[in-house]
């Protein structure tokens, strides 16, 4: 998939996130929107998915580690078509299927329950090392908060993803710099992160998170790499692509008003018709 | 029963591992570096790609056995009980029992029987954890027959059960032809109409030997085993305690949330009987053989035997 492509995905990702999370009157759409790009990468490129099989044992498996992010995540998977996207109105509602934080088994195409930082990450070292273990050739990715890396169980995974030579794992971690509390720098800094996971004996790559090519170039690197797992570490923007939620740590679980949602589904409006111009433009060069 | 031949428990889980392990290829057992204590070094030197050493870090290991099993396999974790459901209980409830995975937790050195290493290693509260998971299966066995079987039927189970074994060597009372182990069903040992005696663990032994004193002494006590805590066999137990009206819980664990609670819950529920529990009482152990903490917090068939004769002349 072209770039234009991805980042229209990444349009409407964002666009059923923040809708979701105004209809839940409660949600995190900060690190949802920080995120968007790389799960657009992840489920529309990288990944070896059916969304019509999703249970397929052969599958590369994805392990939201920092399982709070969850709209985002399910507003991805409604779009690679695991389940309609009016399932997205029944965010963290009773009765429903998308739960406040992912659940296996209930929601399609989610690999591992996941919402209790620093736990996904061993469960998707788990995987991996399942595939060492039996020969399958399938991949695992997991994406991690930069403050969940606070918890130490993160590093006791990471030491023995790399102990047991796990190249078919991928660590990412989604540096929007913001926790709950404030900057990760401030409340208990988790930096050097690169640093970091290089003494954990992984290869790191540090990209803009909301760069597709770089994304693409790091995923391909990833890859080639033998006998040690990878880290990507993603340099992103929290609320990335709502201006007014945009670096903001306060905007890490606040729900929008229907104020805040109109202005921000009519700025992203405006970045989709942006995109789509310079499609229109793209497709006009490739044809001269 | 042979009080002569004993075996620890956590020994048999280790046999019975290794001799399953050969039959079934989808097993992976994960250990934290305690593989020659909990007996997983006996399947690691059979299987050693299936084995993996996850160094001291009990917590990822639960979270690695979880995405062991999130791919079809049959995950066994094993570490001290007191760094398994101690330490781990929010891996294990989380990653474990929220999503249902097929995680086996085998838990060694569980109880005040663990001996010299003294209180900090002496779980009596793992019971009381893993009661609290939502579809948590929990099995006690009382000896090498019943942990063997315990093993086979953990494996075949499809989701998450917490296997409770111990350091101590403890009488073989099993031995027995046609010898069978159905999940979830107490085990009749001795009936009796003046007592019931529900025991678990190797508790049942030491339970037994008292009820065949108390026979001598005119009183004609019933004792279940009960190796899977949860779910529980409430027909057996309401059947016991509607037929003796006393019922008394034996346990190498805590008072408080074990077996003598899961039973005196549905006892209370359908006021069937008056309960003595007998276990660890809400104190930390400390350092002596296992045989002498068993005796000196009062888990030795003597202690029982003089705890049951109180009960039974209590006329409140």
């Amino acid at each position: 998939m072209k770039n234009i492509e991805l980042k229209l995905k990444a349009n409407n990702i964002r666009k059923e996130t923040v809708k979701a999370i105004h209809n839940a009157k409660s949600g995190h759409p900060g690190g949802s929107l920080s995120a968007a790009d790389i799960y657009t990468y992840l489920y529309f490129e990288e990944m070896k998915i059916d969304p019509a099989n999703p249970a397929d044992m052969g599958r590369d498996r994805f392990v939201l580690s920092k399982g709070h992010t969850a709209p985002g995540y399910y507003a991805t998977l409604a779009e690679r078509g695991y389940f309609p996207k009016e399932e997205l109105q029944g965010l963290r509602k009773l009765g429903r299927k998308l739960q406040g934080h992912p659940v296996m088994n209930k929601i399609p195409g989610v690999d591992m329950s996941s919402g209790s930082l620093g736990q996904g990450v061993s469960a998707a070292v788990g995987m991996a090392l399942s595939a060492k273990i039996y020969g399958d050739d399938y991949r695992v990715y997991t994406l991690l908060g930069d403050g969940e890396i606070q918890e130490g169980q993160v590093w006791e995974a990471a030491m023995l993803a790399a102990q047991n030579k796990l190249d078919n794992l991928v660590v990412i971690v989604d540096n929007n710099n913001l926790q709950i509390d404030g900057e990760i720098s401030e409340v208990n800094s988790p930096y050097p992160i690169d640093e970091k996971f290089k003494a954990f004996r992984f290869h790191v790559i540090t990209i803009d998170g909301h760069d597709f090519d770089e994304i693409r170039t790091a995923f391909k690197e990833a890859r080639e790499i033998k006998d040690r797992p990878t880290a990507i570490i993603a340099k992103t923007i929290k609320g990335k692509g709502v201006s007014f939620m945009e670096d903001l740590a306060k905007w890490h679980g606040t729900p929008p008003n229907d104020e805040q949602l109109a202005l921000a589904l009519e700025e992203l409006e405006a970045a989709r018709k942006k995109l789509l111009r310079q499609q229109e433009e793209s497709k006009g060069a490739d044809n001269e | 029963m042979n009080r002569e031949k004993k075996i620890a428990t956590r020994v048999s889980y280790g046999n019975a591992l290794a001799a399953l392990g050969e039959k079934k290829e989808d097993i992976v057992v994960l250990d934290a570096d305690l593989a020659v204590a909990t007996r997983t070094d006996i399947f690691r030197d059979k299987f050693p790609h299936r084995h993996i050493d996850c160094g001291i870090a009990e917590c990822n290991m639960m979270g690695v056995a979880a995405g062991i099993a999130a791919t079809g396999k049959v995950a066994f974790a094993s570490s001290f009980a007191m760094f398994a459901a101690g330490r781990a209980f929010e891996q294990i409830r989380n990653s474990i029992g929220y999503p249902g995975l097929n995680v086996k937790i085998a838990a060694t050195h569980a109880g005040i029987s663990v001996g010299e290493d003294g209180a900090t290693h002496q779980c009596n509260e793992d019971i009381a954890l893993m009661r609290t998971i939502p579809g948590m299966t929990i099995i006690s066995p009382a000896d090498d027959v019943e942990a063997k079987a315990a093993v086979e039927a953990a494996y075949h189970h499809q989701g998450p059960v917490y296997l409770r074994f111990g350091r101590m060597p403890v009488p073989v009372i099993n031995e027995v032809p046609d010898y069978k182990f159905e999940l979830g069903k107490a085990v009749l040992l001795k009936e009796g109409t003046d007592v019931s005696i529900v025991a678990t663990g190797l508790c049942v032994a030491e339970a037994l030997e008292a009820a065949e004193e108390l026979e001598k002494e005119g009183i004609n006590a019933e004792v279940i085993n009960i190796h899977t805590i949860k779910p529980l066999d409430e027909g057996a137990i309401l059947t016991s305690a509607k037929k003796t009206g006393k019922v008394v819980t034996v346990e190498e664990h805590s008072v408080i949330g074990g077996l003598g609670s899961a039973v005196a819950d549905v006892i209370s529920a359908k006021n069937a009987a008056k309960v003595l529990k007998i276990g660890v009482q809400d104190i930390f152990g400390q350092s002596g053989s296992g045989a002498e903490l068993i005796k000196e917090y009062g888990l030795d068939s003597e202690s029982i035997l003089k705890k049951i004769k109180g009960f039974l002349c209590d006329k409140e």
